[in-house]
């Protein structure tokens, strides 16, 4: 496939609410006017607060779980929609990886201790679990991971499901720190996540995104802000469609295996 | 939807390799379960006091020289599934017919490759502690560990993905096949699923007080909980004629309770809401299904709201049966094993009971069966429900 036009295939949707979270960039408003040359806030709270678990959970929560669900529920509110309604996409290149340890840990010394809470906490579905139960959404719900590949592959699920007839989905991309000797094998930096609502049909103010997968460019963009900032973490293969959505009209293509890009283009059509 | 062709499709599980032994256990009523022998990897630890359903010539089943780099237990799991009933020739088939870029790997799994994260953490070294170095593979240590085996094992190059929704995971991948191929991002997709026994799982488990310490009765009224098990399971899927023959995917439907982490939703309102929704996508009566493999875990509270959804939506003619009590509760792989019984059915018109189990629970409706039975059938169902209230569940037909 020639990645110079785009193909008359394309999958489209309408971008309806953005959510972001990463550390001194606690939301989206904060992380576009950084995509754009402002400074990150020093003052910014250290950890995710996401008001939709009960106090005592939000506490307990573990920090990817804490910043998937806030970035979830922000971009529903941006889009203004209901998110018990939404199926919905998590994708994660190693889930928790404090609790892989604390499991691996536990199991070499004292298997017969595993912690209840900390075994179902563990399941790579844990944060769709979390937002399916704390929005009341019976929808449908995935997690995913794929490595670098991971957000495309989801938004890939989120496009088709779209083209299957849902009316919007919501796409969560989220990863933490890297976490004793595990973390020294799968390095991950930080803490992010972002969050998008796809609409199937257009809406005035929303750009416009069309997908198609293709080669990869000849050569690498240049990084923007966002992605500089952040592109330790395991989830940073997504920034480069946030700071597009920060630029406004671009083109752009995310790594989606198999040597392929997922190819984008947003306008504001 | 759609309808889509199974062009080839087959499961490993502790009854055996591929869909022959998986067929003469069901009809024979010999279980695969066995006393707990999986060792625990901390010194002095006796294993579990439970039953397992553990897959025989694992450790003698090293991956080839050019997969050495992927060796672990769930890896090879996952390619000695892979070679099975015909798997690879179909895949080679899809190749020259499409191309291998336009084959997606869709593969489903609870636990990945965890098993060989456990060991390496029993035999960390050094300060600050590291892994031992022939374990410090990062392909291993990470959720996508089985997809992106398969992918390079089969060398399909279309979108690759792994699924983790616990134990619906082998079961979603049919849904997200048939909307790759509905919307034109591959032609075909090797769909699967695959989890082995490990400490996380069995100790996991354990820690939530749902595992038996006998064999699993699902659907007894005496039921004490589950036994664990481990398995892989593989189909290939493409897009075909609407007047196609041969094995089909119908529907799939898919939902959440919004209930609780690791309980199901005390009415079975997720379970019915996917049912529903598989039926609806199918364009199938309820009344025409003949089969429908349960997710029939054998826990007390799973097999009785999931008794309630079935007695909601379907006659008493139904022939509905777990066969949890022949394998273990495979998890992960739960989806592709049940899948794969419930076209097993299609094709034989064997269609199994539920093993080990002798007194019917009070809820349960007169579609759940104790007894195997025979009959020909055109529609079978398999249900998949897993923590954080994932439901999927999917309808296949014979043309």
């Amino acid at each position: 496939m020639n990645d110079a036009a785009r193909p008359a295939t394309a999958l489209t949707a309408a971008v309806e609410g953005i959510g972001y979270w990463s550390r001194g960039l606690p939301d989206w408003n904060a992380a576009r006017a950084y995509a754009l040359g402002a400074d990150a806030a020093d003052a910014a709270p250290a950890r995710p607060s996401p008001q939709l678990l009960p106090a005592n959970e939000r506490r307990r929560a573990p920090e990817t779980v804490a910043v998937a669900l806030e970035v979830a529920a922000a971009a529903c509110a941006a889009a203004a929609r209901d998110p018990a309604a939404l199926s919905s996409v998590f994708v994660s290149s190693h889930g928790d990886m404090a609790i892989t340890d604390y499991m691996c840990a536990t199991l070499a010394s004292d298997p017969r201790a595993i912690s209840p809470t900390r075994f179902h906490n563990s399941v790579h579905n844990a944060a769709a679990g979390y937002w399916t139960i704390g929005v009341g959404a019976m929808r449908p719900a995935t997690a995913l991971s794929a490595l670098q590949a991971g957000f495309a592959q989801g938004l890939i699920e989120a496009l088709a499901q779209l083209a299957a007839g849902e009316d919007a989905v919501l796409l969560a991309g989220y990863d933490g720190a890297g976490y004793g000797p595990l973390g020294a094998i799968a390095p991950s930096e930080g803490l992010l996540g972002a969050a998008l609502v796809l609409g199937r049909a257009p809406r005035a103010g929303a750009p416009a995104l069309h997908a198609w997968l293709g080669p990869a460019p000849a050569a690498a963009a240049a990084p923007g802000r966002l992605h500089a900032r952040d592109h330790g973490n395991a989830s940073a293969p997504m920034l480069p469609l946030f700071d597009a959505l920060a630029a406004g009209d671009a083109r752009l293509a995310l790594p989606a295996g198999g040597g392929r890009c997922l190819w984008l283009e947003l306008t504001d059509d | 939807m759609p309808p889509l062709a199974i062009r080839a499709y087959t499961a490993s599980t502790a009854l055996g390799h591929g869909l022959s032994a998986q067929a003469a256990a069901l009809r024979e009523r010999r279980s695969g379960l066995r006393r707990n022998d999986f060792a625990a990897l901390a010194a002095d630890q006796a294993p579990l006091d439970c039953w397992i359903g553990r897959v025989d010539g694992i450790e003698n089943s090293p991956l080839p020289a050019a997969l050495a780099e992927w060796e672990c237990r769930n890896n090879r799991l996952a390619w000695l599934s892979l070679n099975q009933d015909g798997v690879p020739a179909a895949i080679a088939a899809a190749v020259a017919r499409y191309g291998a870029d336009r084959i997606a790997v869709i593969v489903g799994t609870s636990t990945s490759s965890i098993g060989a994260t456990e060991a390496a953490y029993a035999r960390l070294h050094g300060e600050p502690p590291r892994f031992p170095d022939d374990l410090a593979r990062p392909t291993l240590h990470t959720p996508h560990s089985p997809g992106a085996f398969v992918a390079a094992a089969t060398g399909l190059r279309g979108p690759c993905v792994t699924v983790a929704t616990a134990c619906s995971s082998s079961a979603k991948v049919f849904a997200q096949a048939a909307r790759l191929i509905a919307a034109g991002l591959a032609d075909a997709a090797l769909v699967g699923g695959v989890d082995t026994l490990c400490g996380s799982v069995l100790f996991g488990f354990n820690s939530l007080q749902l595992v038996s310490p006998d064999p699993c009765r699902p659907f007894d009224a005496q039921r004490t909980g589950l036994s664990l098990g481990e398995a892989g399971g593989f189909a290939l899927l493409e897009r075909c004629d609407a007047d196609a023959g041969g094995l089909l995917l119908r529907g799939y439907g898919e939902s959440s309770d919004a209930h609780h982490m690791s309980t199901p939703h005390p009415q079975g309102l997720g379970a019915r809401l996917a049912m529903a929704d598989a039926l609806a996508r199918a364009g199938v009566d309820a009344a025409a299904i003949g089969y429908l493999n349960l997710h029939g875990t054998a826990t007390p509270a799973n097999d009785e709201v999931e008794a309630l959804a079935v007695a909601a939506l379907f006659p008493p003619q139904l022939h509905a049966s777990s066969t949890k009590g022949w394998t273990g509760h495979t998890l992960g792989a739960a989806g592709i094993v049940e899948s794969a019984f419930a076209l097993l059915a299609l094709d034989s018109g064997e269609l199994p009971g539920t093993l080990n189990s002798r007194e019917p629970d009070p809820g349960n409706g007169p579609q759940i069966r104790f007894d195997n039975a025979r009959a020909p059938i055109r529609y079978a169902m398999n249900n998949s429900f897993g923590f954080g209230g994932n439901n999927c569940s999917l309808v296949f037909a014979r043309a």
